[in-house]
């Protein structure tokens, strides 16, 4: 039940990671191990080589594909595709559409998830909230495939077969772990805080806005991030769910260059690579910060 | 903030100060409930109820009807379950899908346990090269595997040829023996970052100080890694095995981009076979199908959970 502190090894895990400048620099004094660092740049390029693909078969053009390895770089580089790829999938749409389902998904995943964690932890003691916990947490034992062809039928029913819709199930979707990831931090605020704001005459809202949620700062960042990339990336969802293809969301528009009669990979690889970028320019800029609320979240 | 930090510890000890609290000052809490706690967890709750239990209990309903998705139907009692356990279709989709989960369970965590023992190791340029390990992790898995896609069959053959590798020579996506190789290939390229990030919490939990008293006694890299490292990690290794297989087996973008469960149904999962009874006019028996497959994950899930308390690892 308790997340967090059940789990012996994550509080030292935490301390370490507090420590781990000072026992980078400390470690930098060895000798550094060159045959490992050539072992992992070799291995970086499995990750490497597929983006170079992709972005070198963006600025090919057909005659450029031709029957090649298409590994190679083209020599007069054909920015046209990203044009064509922006008129053909409706990309500002698409754009649009993804970036509303994100936007409202990860500002849903955050609001509800910190009251519901925050409700629950201060009325621990109550049956009603254990017990509403305890059913939250029992979602994570149902595969999305089980619900999904009743749900479908339901949200259509009650005309959420759009973006909106969407946006409803991401948040419902992920509620149970991001409630646990909130839970084990909530635990670790004192309830002396909030007692003396409450003296002052503070509500409980008052309480959870002005106080617990600013203190929640770090795992908001994890949770965000979670509900930003599941939210952006998603699939599954929006196929099924949005009925107008004209509000499609990017990863699902991509199914465009996929007829059995395409071939025309140079605009397929220029949408690919406009659909990723979003999120690769984000992550490359503020790689520390995701990458640290992440590892939060994975020691929680 | 000074002032109320020292306002709060001059109170007494607070009312509601969780279950350990002793008796009588929860009776006195629970009359006093803020009845804003409901307003915080109640409407979520009834959304949750409504967008994820009824139709898991609807689902249920028509597993037991002949219900094709339109039009009428009836109640025709455990058929649609005594069928599935008779079509080839089905029982290959389940065969299928747990081979991949378990292959790929094991090559993932594997790859990651290494990734991270080198990010973890004294190595030039750490930042950098941890950076793009953590790529594949904010990319669109079905988009990857488009790209993907385009390598196995045109670019791979094409090299083979080259260098004279015929058996290599045609799509390994249009082979029916070897289009599950393609699969587990980009589930892992795509799920060893996630995998990675755990175990590289896991090795950093373990003080410096151990390795150093095991160097001190001469214990090689090897023997480190085996009796020390492995052991202090094992709650993670558990963690990153049970996430890993359970999201294995329903596994559907990377098989859409690449193969679309094909050749023929070679490498159709089973979340593909349910999600094919929206369109296909088999609503209800997919529906049974999905029970099913819940009920086995569940099997599994407990069986994991048994496991996990007799190991004495907590989630």
């Amino acid at each position: 039940m308790t997340v967090s502190t059940a789990m012996p090894d994550s509080a030292s895990a935490a301390d370490v990671r507090h420590q781990l400048p000072v026992r980078r620099s400390s470690r930098e004094g060895f000798k550094i191990n060159w045959w490992l660092t050539a072992l992992m740049l070799v291995a970086s390029l499995t990750i490497l080589l597929p983006l170079y693909f992709t972005v070198a078969m963006a600025l090919k053009s057909a005659d450029q594909i031709g029957t090649g390895t298409g590994l190679a770089w083209p020599s007069p580089m054909n920015w046209n595709n990203f044009a064509e790829a922006y008129v053909a999938t409706n990309f500002p749409k698409a754009f649009l559409s993804t970036a509303f389902v994100t936007v409202f998904s990860v500002l849903g995943a955050l609001a509800s998830s910190s009251l519901v964690a925050y409700a629950i932890v201060r009325n621990w003691h109550r049956k009603f909230f254990r017990g509403s916990f305890v059913y939250l947490l029992s979602a994570m034992f149902i595969p999305f495939p089980v619900i999904i062809l009743p749900l479908i039928k339901q949200t259509a029913l009650l005309g959420l077969d759009n973006p909106g819709g969407v946006i409803f199930l991401h948040v419902l979707g992920g509620i149970s772990f991001n409630t646990l990831l909130y839970i084990a931090f909530v635990r670790s605020i004192p309830v002396e805080l909030e007692e003396s704001a409450r003296m002052d005459g503070a509500t409980t809202w008052q309480v959870f806005r002005k106080i617990i949620f600013p203190l929640l700062a770090p795992m908001n960042a994890t949770v965000g991030i979670f509900a930003f990339l599941g939210s952006w990336n998603d699939f599954l969802l929006p196929q099924m769910m949005i009925a107008d293809p004209a509000l499609q969301t990017l990863p699902v528009v991509q199914m465009l260059f996929q007829g059995e009669f395409n071939t025309d990979y140079s605009l397929a690889f220029a949408s690919y690579l406009m659909a990723m970028a979003p999120t690769l320019v984000v992550y490359i800029l503020a790689q520390r910060w995701v990458l640290s609320g992440v590892m939060r979240g994975a020691v929680k | 903030m000074t002032t109320t930090s020292q306002v709060g510890k001059a109170t007494p000890p607070s009312t509601r100060h969780t279950a350990s609290a002793g008796s009588p000052p929860l009776r006195q809490s629970r009359d006093k409930i803020d009845p804003t706690f409901y307003w915080m967890l109640i409407p979520v709750l009834a959304l949750f109820a409504f967008f994820i239990t009824l139709p898991a209990l609807v689902g249920v309903f028509f597993s037991l009807t002949n219900y094709a998705g339109y039009g009428d139907w009836k109640f025709i009692g455990l058929t649609n379950y005594i069928n599935i356990f008779k079509d080839p279709a089905v029982l290959q989709s389940y065969l299928f899908t747990f081979f991949f989960a378990l292959t790929t369970t094991v090559v993932v965590n594997v790859v990651s346990l290494a990734i991270a023992l080198g990010l973890n190791a004294r190595i030039k340029w750490r930042t950098g090269i941890r950076t793009v390990f953590f790529i594949p992790m904010v990319l669109s898995a079905l988009i990857v595997s488009f790209v993907f896609n385009y390598l196995f069959s045109n670019t791979l053959p094409v090299l083979a040829e080259r260098f004279g590798l015929t058996p290599l020579a045609s799509s390994i996506l249009a082979n029916e023996n070897l289009a599950w190789i393609a699969i587990v290939l980009v589930t892992v390229w795509q799920a060893a970052p996630g995998a990675t990030i755990i175990y590289l919490a896991g090795l950093q939990s373990v003080p410096s100080e151990v390795y150093e008293a095991a160097d001190l006694d001469g214990a090689g890299s090897w023997r480190q890694f085996t009796h020390l490292t492995l052991p202090l990690i094992l709650g993670y290794l558990v963690i990153n095995v049970i996430l890993g297989f359970k999201g294995f087996l329903g596994t559907y973008e990377i098989i859409v981009g690449l193969t679309g469960g094909g050749p023929g149904m070679a490498t159709q999962s089973v979340a593909m076979r349910i999600f094919s009874g929206f369109t296909g006019g088999d609503y209800s028996y997919q529906m049974a199908n999905a029970v099913i497959y819940f009920l086995i994950t569940l099997l599994i899930s407990v069986i994991q959970l048994r496991l996990i308390q007799r190991r004495g690892v907590s989630l």
